[in-house]
């Protein structure tokens, strides 16, 4: 049997992975990449405390749901950010977008 | 060392590595294709928890959708920084530092907690948890406000997503 803490284990391992992603890379696409990297070790937690912990409602099943449409919601807005920052500006790089810096 | 457990090392092994490479790749498009990967994994995991639509959710959504989309950003934002010599920025030797360092104090505190190591508990297997879960989502008493507010959520973003995206008329000169 696998016990619950390989889940959470593997879940902080990928949270982490995907921070590091978020805060080091200098393309804003591979910054987005970071983030659904966090979001699936979020699902991960979820789906597993409601399979070890509280089977008998369906409760963290449906919070992953909401979970997979913030994700797609963000992505969308997320690359149309990008695109539009990409037509205005030829770069993607987060360095280089510094218009509203001061 | 059980098959289910084998199953598992591998999938978190995949995820693992996957992830690794979608942080370090200099090549964006390697990077996404790594992404796609380390999605499946997750489905791997989310079939081993018996959250079976889920899975399903997990390619259709994230792989097929979300994956996509980000090769097809890649594509159109094809820049002058993968020509760089590193595609992180100066501060990444510390930001790993203060990744790991989250690890660990992650696992310190959640390894205190008295359900770490719970065991799964036994569920009838002729129960329907896709049923149990559509019928959560959209009962007065479960889920339906924040099953609708996610309704709302996703149309605003697709519109906001054109409107940002589209090219204006100045931008064309």
């Amino acid at each position: 049997m696998i016990p619950l803490s390989w889940y959470l284990a593997l879940a902080a391992a990928l949270f982490c992975i995907g921070f590091y992603g978020v805060l080091s890379r200098k393309n804003a696409v591979a910054i987005l990449m970071g983030i659904e990297l966090m979001l699936n070790a979020v699902n991960i937690n979820l789906v597993a405390f409601w399979r070890y912990l509280s089977p008998e409602n369906i409760n963290g099943q449906a919070f992953a749901v909401v979970v997979f449409a913030v994700a797609a919601a963000e992505v969308a807005v997320g690359l149309a950010l990008v695109i539009s920052i990409y037509r205005r500006r030829k770069t993607v790089s987060a360095g280089e977008i510094d218009l509203m810096k001061w | 060392m059980t098959g289910l457990q084998a199953v598992f090392l591998l999938a978190a092994a995949t995820i693992l590595f996957s992830a690794y490479m979608v942080v370090t790749r200099n090549n964006l498009i390697h990077a996404a294709l790594f992404l796609v990967l380390g999605l499946f994994g997750v489905a791997v995991l989310f079939v081993l928890l018996e959250a079976g639509f889920l899975a399903v959710i997990q390619i259709l959504v994230y792989i097929g959708a979300i994956a996509i989309l980000m090769i097809f950003a890649v594509m159109l934002t094809r820049g002058d920084v993968e020509n760089l010599p590193s595609p992180n920025n100066a501060n990444s030797g510390w930001i790993a530092l203060l990744s790991v360092l989250f690890f660990s104090s992650l696992v310190l505190l959640i390894s205190s907690w008295p359900e770490f190591n719970a065991v799964r508990p036994y569920i009838d297997p002729t129960r329907d948890t896709v049923v149990e879960l559509g019928v959560a989502l959209v009962s007065p008493e479960a889920f339906v406000i924040p099953f609708e507010v996610a309704s709302v959520l996703l149309l605003a973003a697709m519109i906001g997503a054109i409107m940002i995206a589209r090219p204006q008329k100045k931008d064309k000169s």
